[in-house]
């Protein structure tokens, strides 16, 4: 039984990494604006122009948006 | 009608300006399609249908040059280092989904972008760039190209703080609905039977857990509770925030007795619990409208920078550093930054904006000229007299003092209730833990804990955030932008409504136009379309609307005289319109208020246009429905020229004034609130800033809602002038719904309050009631105001 107390140790820490993870994401600015980065990701890559600059704004957004699920359910 | 041009959508006429097989309407619009073109980027027409913006004049000219000085680019860069500079720029055009995927592949049109981002709900340009590659000046001037015109003001060099509290706000959301969850999961074998199989090692470890966990909640999380029940204590009032706070307390020292003296695992799921709705209510309740400015004042009108004339030199310097005595020079299209005396030039004023008057005013060399004029026609020379702080008119919106007493005089509903509630709660605690006192003293403490954590008003305290916050909502939805949650109450009781005229119950640019003189047939009119299609008067743009036809004519010898008229010859036949001076040679000195345009054929009088302003649509259903149930003024800067019109419209008990200066309007307001009326304004421009701020309710109609308006509680979108009276009496609606609401929380309360006095009050208890209550009392305070609005505002 006392594998439980490991387990929920084990757990907080999961779950507080999650919640650090939504601190971050917070405080550099992903929720300020909910609209754009759900146009952003239907944008296509222009085939002439390399405009790469885009591309890793595109996928942090994505991220957290994962991120902000979990840990609320994490637990 | 003709076709719509590719890059705006607006209606080309009959000769479209071709390009590639593609209509434009103008010569603006396929300058951008054009610049686009070139660099591939022909996806911003593909991702949303002609997504462009119009703008009537495309000559920037030094208008950015500005954006050179060294004073500027410091305060305007929010970091630069080693050559790498970061800009934010407010644009509020930008509307949709091609505007982003455009601004965020500016490094397309310009090398020197590295990187560009939009914030959209705040219609913001983040853009980094490299120094050496682009100045300041030119970026601002590459949007600008493509019609995405920066709108930098006095006000946004000052950098605001605003985002931050928000920030916090969700971080305490997170941290409470972390403790939340896991607390939740420590106590569910206390619940649940079974349980005791567990053993006691394990409650107790459960609590302790719980415990840990719940010190940041009590700690950081619900510190807002704490500081404001401290606050409203001083001031010796008793807020909503004094038995939230309480119960809080109790809450966790109860548990935290529990738990270290090993009797229970106390009640910490419900204090997370109820912190947690707590902040979700704050939240819901104060999110608002973030690209919308409620808090102007004259900086975000005037320019940051003028045009000085130094020895015959000009020269850009910050607005901040214009003195007494300077000479500055005021383009087409440019603002007067302070109250001067013209020294060159004809001057052809502009002051809708400032004084409601809807025509330019024509002054000469040593006429004066007021702050907050816009200078239309050729450049101006000025010598400053007073210095921009105490120009007139920017003493006047600068009377802001008034505006803070009301919020503070404001006793809302909640806090009224709470005060009962509070000594109603304490007295019940008290008396059940006297009375075990004497029966059963082991529980008369348990007792006297659970009636305060019971009690705690958490239902109550969620109404109004999410009654308030979901009729701001519904009126965000329809048009109608509340600053804040707390204008719907002062709404509901107003019982005075001042109205401005121009601009506000009427429409701003569209007139009521009337011929009167020989019957004019259609070639004559289109040969005046013709003709007046070359001036860009406001009244030349109206007859310019009201005429039908498309097929102009070719005009020769056109010539415009400022504030006189306009002439010009069609086919050999020689036209002038305007003034009756210009016309017909005589003396303007007729008894007509109205505003008068004469018109001349080859030597011929023909007779005049009547123009007057068109009032708005459904203006006299307003005035009808607010008519018997509130006091109506009409307070106007314009002339008596519609004093028949007016006195039909708004009936014989209501008040009209005319002729009223800014600062009438401001001491009117004053005097009727000296009186003890509620009053609420309703206006439009900066002459009614002074009267908007003296009101309890101050209301902006706006055709453009991002563009300035003067500081004021709402802004209402001038299209939705018609449901005025819907949304004024939509706030008793929700006022109604509060009521119930608080009804609702009530019986919870007293069903609770009936165990807690028992000594009956165990966690499980506790952790089924409080959730329940909080979230049935928001469910319908929030479903039963869009089920209300649905049909209140159905067309």
């Amino acid at each position: 039984m006392s594998i439980i107390f490991l387990l929920i140790i084990i757990g907080v820490i999961v779950a507080g990494l999650f919640l650090a993870g939504f601190i971050w994401s917070v405080k550099s600015g992903q929720y300020e604006d909910s609209y754009s980065p759900s146009v952003r990701i239907l944008f296509d890559d222009h085939k002439e122009s390399g405009n790469t600059d885009t591309k890793p704004n595109e996928n942090k957004n994505r991220d957290n948006k994962n991120k902000n699920n979990n840990s609320k359910d994490s637990n | 009608m003709g076709l719509p041009c590719i890059h705006c959508g607006e209606d080309c006429g009959k000769h479209p300006v071709m390009w590639n097989d593609k209509p434009f309407c103008c010569n603006g619009c396929k300058t951008v399609y054009q610049i686009l073109n070139q660099n591939e980027m022909k996806q911003y027409y593909e991702i949303e249908k002609m997504p462009g913006i119009k703008v009537e004049t495309h000559d920037v000219g030094d208008k950015y040059a500005f954006l050179d000085l060294d004073e500027v680019k410091e305060k305007l860069l929010d970091f630069s280092d080693s050559g790498t500079g970061k800009v934010t720029f407010f644009v509020p055009v930008i509307h949709c989904a091609s505007c982003i995927w455009l601004l965020e592949n500016l490094n397309t049109l310009h090398t020197g972008i590295i990187h560009s981002s939009v914030n959209f709900p705040k219609k913001e340009v983040y853009i980094t760039f490299k120094e050496d590659e682009i100045s300041l000046r030119q970026i601002a001037e590459l949007l600008a190209s493509i019609h995405y015109v920066p709108e930098i003001t006095l006000d946004s060099l000052d950098k605001d703080k605003k985002g931050k509290s928000d920030k916090t706000l969700i971080i305490k959301i997170g941290i409470t609905g972390f403790v939340l969850m896991n607390v939740m999961f420590y106590n569910i074998p206390e619940y649940l039977p079974g349980g005791e199989f567990l053993g006691k090692k394990f409650t107790e470890f459960f609590g302790w857990m719980s415990l840990i966990l719940s010190i940041p909640v009590i700690a950081y999380c619900s510190n807002d509770y704490f500081l404001s029940a401290i606050k409203s204590l001083k001031h010796k009032i008793i807020s909503i925030d004094l038995p939230i706070a309480l119960g809080i307390t109790t809450l966790f020292l109860q548990s935290a007795y529990d738990v270290i003296s090993g009797t229970g695992i106390g009640y910490l799921d419900s204090l997370a619990g109820l912190v947690f709705f707590l902040l979700v209510g704050k939240w819901y309740q104060g999110k608002t409208y973030q690209a919308l400015s409620f808090e102007r004042d004259y900086k975000s009108y005037f320019p940051i920078a003028v045009t000085r004339i130094n020895n015959g030199k000009e020269e850009v310097i910050l607005l901040e550093k214009l003195q007494a005595g300077d000479h500055i020079l005021v383009r087409n299209m440019e603002l007067i930054p302070a109250d001067s005396v013209i020294v060159k030039g004809d001057g052809n004023i502009d002051y809708s904006f400032v004084t409601g008057e809807s025509l330019p005013v024509l002054k000469h060399s040593g006429d004066n000229v007021f702050a907050g004029g816009r200078q239309i026609g050729s450049a101006i020379e000025l010598e400053i007299n007073k210095e921009v702080e105490q120009s007139y008119l920017t003493q006047l919106w600068n009377q802001e003092s008034s505006s803070e007493k009301s919020e503070s005089k404001l006793n809302d509903l909640v806090n009224k209730i709470s005060q009962y509630f509070t000594a109603i709660v304490l007295s019940i605690a008290a008396a059940a833990g006297i009375y075990w006192l004497f029966n059963d003293p082991s529980i008369a403490l348990f007792a006297f804990t659970s009636v305060l954590i019971v009690a705690c008003p958490c239902a109550l305290a969620l109404t109004v955030p999410f009654t308030f916050g979901s009729t701001m909502r519904q009126f965000g939805r329809k048009g109608f932008y509340l600053k804040k949650t707390e204008v719907i109450e002062r709404l509901n009781k107003v019982t005075t409504i001042v109205f401005d005229k121009t601009g506000t119950i009427t429409h701003s640019k569209a007139m009521k136009i009337e011929f009167i003189g020989d019957s004019l047939d259609e070639e004559k009119l289109l040969m005046i379309k013709s003709l007046v299609r070359h001036s860009t008067h406001p009244l030349s743009a109206a007859l310019f609307q009201n005429i039908e036809g498309e097929n102009f004519y070719e005009v020769n010898n056109y010539i415009e005289i400022p504030a006189m008229g306009i002439s010009g010859e069609i086919n050999g036949v020689k036209i002038n319109i305007g003034s009756r001076k210009f016309v017909t040679g005589k003396d303007d000195n007729s008894e007509s208020l109205k505003t008068e345009v004469f018109v001349y054929f080859s030597g011929k009088i023909l007779g005049h246009f009547e123009m007057e302003n068109r009032y708005r649509e459904g203006l006299p259903e307003v005035i009808q429905s607010l008519k018997d149930k509130y006091d109506l003024h009409l307070i106007t800067g314009d002339n008596e020229s519609e004093k028949e019109n007016l006195k039909s419209l708004f009936g014989d008990k209501a008040t009209i004034r005319f002729n009223r200066s800014p600062t009438d309007k401001l001491e009117y307001i004053k005097k009727l609130k000296e009186r003890g009326k509620t009053v609420l304004m309703i206006g439009d421009g900066l002459n009614d800033a002074g009267a908007l701020n003296e009101s309890d309710v101050g209301i902006t109609i706006a055709d453009d809602i991002y563009h300035f308006s003067p500081a004021c509680d709402a802004i209402l979108e001038s299209k939705r002038f018609k449901d005025l009276h819907k949304f004024i009496k939509f706030t008793n609606t929700s006022l109604n719904i509060v009521k119930v609401s608080f009804l609702i929380s009530f019986l919870y309360n007293v069903f609770g309050i009936y165990f807690a006095v028992a000594g009956l009050l165990t966690p499980v208890f506790a952790a089924i009631l409080m959730p329940i209550s909080s979230i049935s009392v928001v469910a319908f305070a929030t479903f039963s105001i869009s089920f209300f609005s649905k049909s209140a505002f159905k067309e």
